[in-house]
């Protein structure tokens, strides 16, 4: 015993945490989508890093200004919503509009609702649609995929100035997604599978998004049933309309081109808006894959994963009222 | 068994780390006698006990020195013969002072039993047995101290179809019951064979989890040839020992919410609780003693020490080595059990361990907001919605808590706050809400 009584520190009960903290489910997300990082960066070079690093300190200099006393640039999750941002920009993308973009995601899209966990849209896609929105043309000119070779070519739109007329090169390749349905031949899943193909900077690669995935399900920091009801209904949907009428895209096309993937792995799983039951996943990822498939085959618009994100993100306060849990001994079965 | 499905756990819940390899091993080792004693009048749930001796009484050990102080309330006994020296408030494990007996050992006593005639139990009569449970101020040993006889009084109409034992033991750091199943099988075989004729149960069943393979078989070789007694192994997995968890795991059923094990004709109690009534019908012993896991960072010499009710906490931890690092101790299991503010607190009927931790061991509580993750849904046993319950708990909206959320349904179980990544204190802000609700009510 010692030979003075130590001063106890009183709480209450438990008194032992798994020790999993929300920097650190932060930073497990950072490492999942790290290869898809390295891979934008392989295939476009040093504008992929110049575009991923000013939407972080787009997002960052927001958070760190607006976001008052709950300012938290520690916990990660600002520099990550930023990346995110960064990711579903084209290479050749601007860099004062990128910068805008990862500003807004955290303005508009976190700060402005009460920060961290009150926002009910994806931070990072109210980021990009706001891009989209300005700048319509700069967000779909795309570059192709090149690798190492060429690593510091820049754009020329790259260091374009603000508000001056954007100079914009001239359409150097099609997306596959570009008129999507009509010519979803021209690239082969194989080369989508690998990112091998022009597109924005994580839509590339499905493989390694899904490298990613597997990561964030082992570290249990990911619902895995939201991507896997995306690609379920995306399969089924696309594939009965496909075998309606084979003008419409394969399933393989459509679960592999475009920000698919990536959408569904690292935008739809944002755990703040996403529901919160296993159920009420399943109900959400199922209306993303419908969403999708509605808009690209249908919409005027070629790629559909965002919007169809953000419509589902507003319904996930509703989804959750719907699929509470029974609490045990009310269930009839019992 | 007739209608029940058995699956060998239940859904949701946590897998703290268990902690046990400090002390799952150790035999039981006895606490020495020590100079004073504290017996709070009220360690049960239920009214307080009254007492039957005056300062400067002579008592012996083993002998009563209060009676129950109503129908949920029980006996109390001397830990040691020696003298009366004070009736006083006392400062108790929850910072409160109540009234407490306080007892001066006889440093020259042989400490023997004052020899009740131990009871034929085969020849009690049920209310008899009742009867004689309160009188050896027996109490369910969990951790709870709900008074046993209570709970053996079953009411007319109600019948007791399976008396189910709980050694699942799911707390970390605890290992009190399984050495007492380890060490005490056959003794614990003995009390349960006892209650199951009081009670006429048709089966009796113990769960045990499967981390304490040595008591399951201990257990299982204890059983007499053609007993209606099982063993049942269980999943690891916290809150396995909470009463309805443990149902569900061993019989597939659920008891409704706001009901009790017996309204499924059922009597849940604890292992250790069997061997004091062994200890009583057969050696005449009242529960004077129990077994109390010392554990954790801050202790040099864990043990399983069977330790007289109302030793001071201090003599304790002396005895088995605190370290001056101790920043924090704990009475009972680390995931429901309540920290101390002294040491000059006594040892209980309902005290399973008291755990020291270090600096370094400390839970560092650091909030973040909540990203609505959905861990602690998918940790709740009970399959409430703790996200939404402390939320409305934070904003003071308790009667919405528990009209919408059911919050009174929540056991204080803490697997939501041991998985929320977010450091937010969950269970605690549930039990404000809850404190309020039945305020309101009263």
């Amino acid at each position: 015993m010692p030979a003075k009584d130590p001063p106890l520190i009183l709480q209450t009960a438990p008194f032992l945490i798994r020790g999993t903290s929300t920097p650190r489910v932060m930073i497990d997300v950072i490492i999942g989508i790290a290869p898809v990082v390295a891979a934008s960066i392989w295939f476009f070079g040093i504008s992929a890093l110049l575009v991923l690093a000013v939407c972080i300190a787009g997002a960052m200099i927001t958070e760190a200004i607006f976001a008052g006393e709950k300012k938290n640039l520690a916990d990660g999750s600002a520099a990550l919503t930023g990346l995110l941002v960064g990711l579903t920009l084209p290479p050749s993308m601007p860099l004062w509009m990128a910068f805008l973009g990862g500003g807004v995601a955290i303005g508009l899209g976190k700060t402005a609702w009460g920060g961290l966990g009150q926002n009910i849209f994806n931070p990072a896609l109210v980021g990009r649609a706001f891009l989209q929105a300005a700048f319509p043309i700069s967000i779909t000119s795309w570059t192709p995929a090149r690798g190492l070779a060429d690593f510091f070519r820049t754009s020329s739109s790259t260091f374009a100035i603000p508000f001056m007329k954007p100079t914009v090169d001239a359409i150097s390749t099609a997306t596959p997604m570009k008129g999507s349905g009509k010519n979803y031949k021209t690239a082969s899943w194989l080369a989508l599978l690998i990112g091998n193909v022009s597109g924005s900077l994580g839509e590339t690669s499905a493989l390694l998004a899904l490298v990613g995935a597997i990561y964030m399900t082992i570290r249990r920091t990911f619902e895995w049933r939201i991507p896997v009801s995306i690609f379920v209904s995306v399969a089924a949907l696309s594939g009965g309309l496909h075998l309606l009428n084979n003008a419409y895209p394969t399933p393989s096309f459509m679960l592999l081109s475009g920000g698919l993937v990536f959408g569904a792995i690292f935008m739809a799983t944002d755990p703040v808006t996403s529901p919160m039951t296993a159920k009420g996943a399943w109900i959400f990822g199922v209306g993303i894959g419908i969403l999708v498939v509605l808009i690209r085959t249908f919409g005027a618009l070629d790629e559909g994963v965002m919007y169809a994100i953000l419509f589902m993100n507003a319904l996930c306060p509703h989804i959750d009222r719907y699929t509470q849990p029974k609490p045990f001994g009310r269930r009839k079965s019992s | 068994m007739d209608t029940a499905i058995a699956s060998s756990t239940f859904r949701h819940g946590v897998h703290p780390q268990e902690h046990k390899e400090a002390t799952e091993s150790l035999p039981l080792e006895r606490m020495p006698f020590v100079e004073r004693y504290i017996l709070p009048l009220g360690q049960h749930i239920g009214a307080p006990s009254k007492a039957v001796v005056k300062s400067g009484d002579q008592v012996q050990r083993g002998q009563l020195i209060a009676a129950p102080g109503g129908y949920v309330s029980t006996s109390l006994h001397s830990p040691v013969t020696g003298k009366v020296v004070g009736v006083a408030s006392h400062r108790t494990a929850n910072g409160q002072f109540v009234p407490a007996i306080e007892i001066e050992a006889d440093p020259y006593s042989s400490q023997r039993m004052v020899q009740e005639s131990a009871a034929d139990w085969q020849s009690l009569s049920g209310s008899d047995f009742v009867q004689a449970v309160q009188d050896a101020g027996l109490v369910g040993l969990g951790g709870a101290a709900f008074p046993s006889h209570v709970k053996y009084a079953l009411p007319e109409g109600k019948r007791c179809q399976y008396l189910v034992l709980n050694g699942c033991e799911c707390e970390p750091y605890l290992t009190c019951d399984h050495r007492v199943m380890a060490e005490r099988a056959d003794d614990v075989i003995l009390g349960a064979r006892i209650l199951q004729q009081k009670l006429q149960a048709d089966r009796a069943v113990f769960g045990v989890e499967a981390n304490k393979p040595d008591a399951i078989e201990a257990l299982r070789q204890a059983i007499p040839a053609g007993e209606a007694m099982e063993v049942r192994a269980l999943h690891v997995k916290y809150p396995q020992g909470a009463e309805k968890m443990l149902i569900k795991a061993v019989f597939g059923r659920e008891v409704p919410a706001g009901k009790l094990p017996l309204d499924l004709n059922m009597v849940v109690n604890n292992v250790g609780t069997m061997a004091a009534i062994a200890d009583y019908f057969v050696r005449g012993q009242p529960l004077i003693e129990r077994v109390v896991t010392v554990s954790g960072p801050g202790i040099a010499s864990p043990a399983n020490l069977i330790v007289p009710i109302g030793t001071p906490v201090r003599q304790v931890l002396a005895h088995c080595g605190l370290s001056e690092k101790t920043q924090q101790l704990i009475m009972g299991g680390p995931m429901m059990g309540q920290s101390l503010s002294s040491v000059d607190v006594p040892v209980l009927k309902g005290t399973s361990g008291l755990l020291a931790f270090t600096g370094d061991a400390l839970l560092e509580r650091v909030e973040h907001p909540c990203i609505r993750c959905g861990r602690c849904l998918e940790a709740c046993p009970n399959f409430l919605n703790p996200q939404q319950l402390a939320r409305l708990s934070r904003y003071s909206e308790y009667q919405r808590a528990e009209d919408e959320h059911y919050a009174m349904d929540c056991m204080e179980c803490g697997a939501c706050t041991f998985v929320c990544p977010s450091g937010i204190p969950i269970v605690q802000l549930i039990r404000v809400a809850k404190g309020v609700i039945r305020e309101s009510k009263k």
